[in-house]
């Protein structure tokens, strides 16, 4: 974002947070550094009336008060005038962890992909984001930026930035999964010898203009594979899964066993670390890769 | 917008003849939400033909005087007959609330109150740091200052003393389903408002040149308009009810007869 004001005026309106994070972008910015105060609903209308000028916009928060607590502000003042404002949310999921349920943002890209022209970007490494910042700055309607922690130790084996990328074959289930999680999944599979190693796709833009529309080698994977495993922090009512499953059913793919490892909410009705988090809803990766195991032992459905 | 302002008499005309406009316009289309477009219109037609130049905006917070704005733009030949028999119809342009993408004279929709302020701030906000031309104009409702984030887009005007935005306020009195008085009070609202730290001026909001002197000569304030809900039918003036009923043919008749 340092680099991107060098060579193109934006403005970036925060909502009251940023400190030890965003001084490098206030410097570089100027007075086009806004900090709106604790007013996301104005934070929004305003980024889109600036955005109406023709100005690029951006606003950031905390992933909840970015998306939920301004919803009718996107809904109307941005979407529905089709204005290219970039709402940036920061910790995807469970990422605040014991900051609790309120800092949570597990329905994000679910309810707003339901916007017309939305587009949600989910970087899963920290390489990804150069090129969706040159992505989203060029964008010319509404976007979704939901941040995480990349966690891949080592990422120069990455494949080029692709919103569908394949980081690794094998002869095991297919795994599809949103966002940084998918790190966690590549580096705890990579050693295993092929018959047993998993395919895994990971998948860092949702919607807008080029909905969910899996690329072949990924439909030809899953012609033979014994089972599916879809990941995401995210609930399952309008998650991602839902949207993969309904573009195989439109194509007319059968499809393997499946493994849908969302979260779940609270099911304990307590709170902890955004690993405790996924524990809890089965979305840890032991969990998951033994619950592929299990699944591989059913035989496929049509979708 | 219009290049040349219009005298006392000639607005005078001119308002009358779009009270007629407007009134046939929902009736034919059997419209209501006449109140709140009766209150609103002198205002948009003296802010549209007096005070705006080319560069300048206009936004209708208060998206449900979108007749009001229809028939503005037919003053200004920018809608013509046919078009406004468009209103509320099957694939119109002309909604019961402003929707987007078809004329710069609605730079984005409105309705859901609470957003045309913001939105108009944002917009003035961006003109005023890129060094850009042209005022930004807003028109709210009274009630509509009933919600939430009115007050965080005035902590935030307040806050970065834009000169470059007029917002206006239709004070008359009614909302929807009852005073603004005995809904939620709105009493005292300019000193309210003036507590924030930004200029308020208060004028009849029906008398052409003080809205038009108060406008030029007070940028970057609130102006407080003191409307009358209905204003110039007698039987509508001051009642609740015509925020939604559309008229019969004998009622058309007896308020073009008041407006001869």
């Amino acid at each position: 974002m340092v680099a991107l004001a060098a060579r193109e005026p934006y403005f970036f309106l925060t909502g009251d947070l940023g400190f030890m994070a965003l001084e490098p972008l206030e410097k570089a910015l100027g007075p086009r550094f806004i900090n709106a105060g604790v007013s996301e609903q104005n934070m929004v209308s305003v980024a889109a009336g600036m955005a109406r000028t023709g100005a690029k916009s951006w606003v950031y928060s905390i992933a909840p008060f970015c998306y939920a607590r301004p919803f009718e502000q996107i809904r109307n003042d941005v979407c529905i005038n089709h204005l290219p404002v970039r709402l940036v949310g920061n910790g995807g999921g469970y990422a605040y962890g014991p900051m609790g349920a309120t800092h949570h943002a597990l329905e994000d890209y679910g309810i707003l992909l339901t916007l017309p022209g939305m587009r949600t970007y989910v970087p899963a490494f920290d390489a990804d984001l150069e090129p969706m910042v040159r992505s989203l700055s060029e964008r010319a309607e509404p976007a979704y930026l939901r941040l995480g922690r990349s966690e891949l130790t080592d990422e120069a084996r990455l494949p080029t930035y692709a919103a569908w990328r394949e980081l690794q074959t094998g002869k095991g289930a297919v795994i599809v999964a949103v966002g940084p999680i998918a790190g966690a999944l590549w580096l705890a599979t990579r050693d295993l010898i092929a018959a047993e190693r998993p395919s895994i796709w990971v998948v860092t833009e949702l919607g807008g203009a080029a909905p969910e529309s899996p690329p072949p080698a990924l439909l030809e994977a899953l012609e033979f594979a014994p089972v599916l495993g879809v990941v995401e922090e995210h609930v399952a009512h309008g998650g991602f899964g839902q949207h993969f499953l309904h573009a195989l059913a439109l194509l007319g793919r059968s499809v393997p066993a499946l493994l849908h490892a969302h979260a779940r909410g609270y099911p304990s009705g307590r709170y902890g670390s955004q690993t405790w988090h996924r524990h809890e809803c089965g979305l840890d990766v032991p969990t998951i890769l033994a619950g592929l195991a299990e699944c591989a032992k059913t035989p496929r459905v049509k979708a | 917008m219009a290049p040349e302002s219009l005298s006392h008499m000639e607005m005078h005309d001119l308002a009358r003849h779009a009270r007629r406009r407007l009134l046939r316009m929902h009736f034919e289309r059997r419209v209501g939400h006449l109140g709140g477009n009766l209150s609103a219109l002198d205002a948009m037609l003296t802010v549209h033909h007096r005070v705006m130049g080319p560069a300048d905006k206009f936004i209708l917070s208060k998206g449900h005087s979108a007749g009001a704005l229809y028939i503005t733009m037919w003053s200004l030949g920018l809608l013509a007959d046919e078009e406004l028999a468009s209103f509320h119809a099957d694939g119109t342009l002309l909604a019961g609330h402003p929707v987007p993408g078809w004329s710069e004279h609605i730079p984005v929709a409105t309705g859901s109150l609470g957003h045309g302020f913001p939105v108009a701030l944002g917009m003035a906000l961006a003109r005023h740091l890129n060094g850009d031309p042209g005022h930004t104009y807003c028109l709210t409702s009274d009630g509509e200052w009933q919600e939430g984030a009115m007050w965080e887009a005035l902590i935030f005007w307040s806050h970065r003393k834009l000169r470059n935005l007029t917002v206006f306020v239709d004070l008359n009195g009614l909302q929807g389903f009852g005073s603004t008085r005995d809904v939620a009070s709105m009493e005292d609202l300019g000193n309210r408002m003036a507590s924030f730290g930004l200029p308020v001026v208060s004028v009849d909001g029906h008398d052409h040149g003080a809205i038009a002197a108060a406008a030029k000569a007070n940028p970057g304030s609130l102006v407080i308009l003191q409307t009358v809900k209905g204003r110039g039918v007698s039987f509508m003036e001051n009642r609740m009810e015509w925020h939604y009923l559309p008229l019969t043919a004998e009622q058309y008749a007896t308020a073009l007869g008041e407006l001869e």
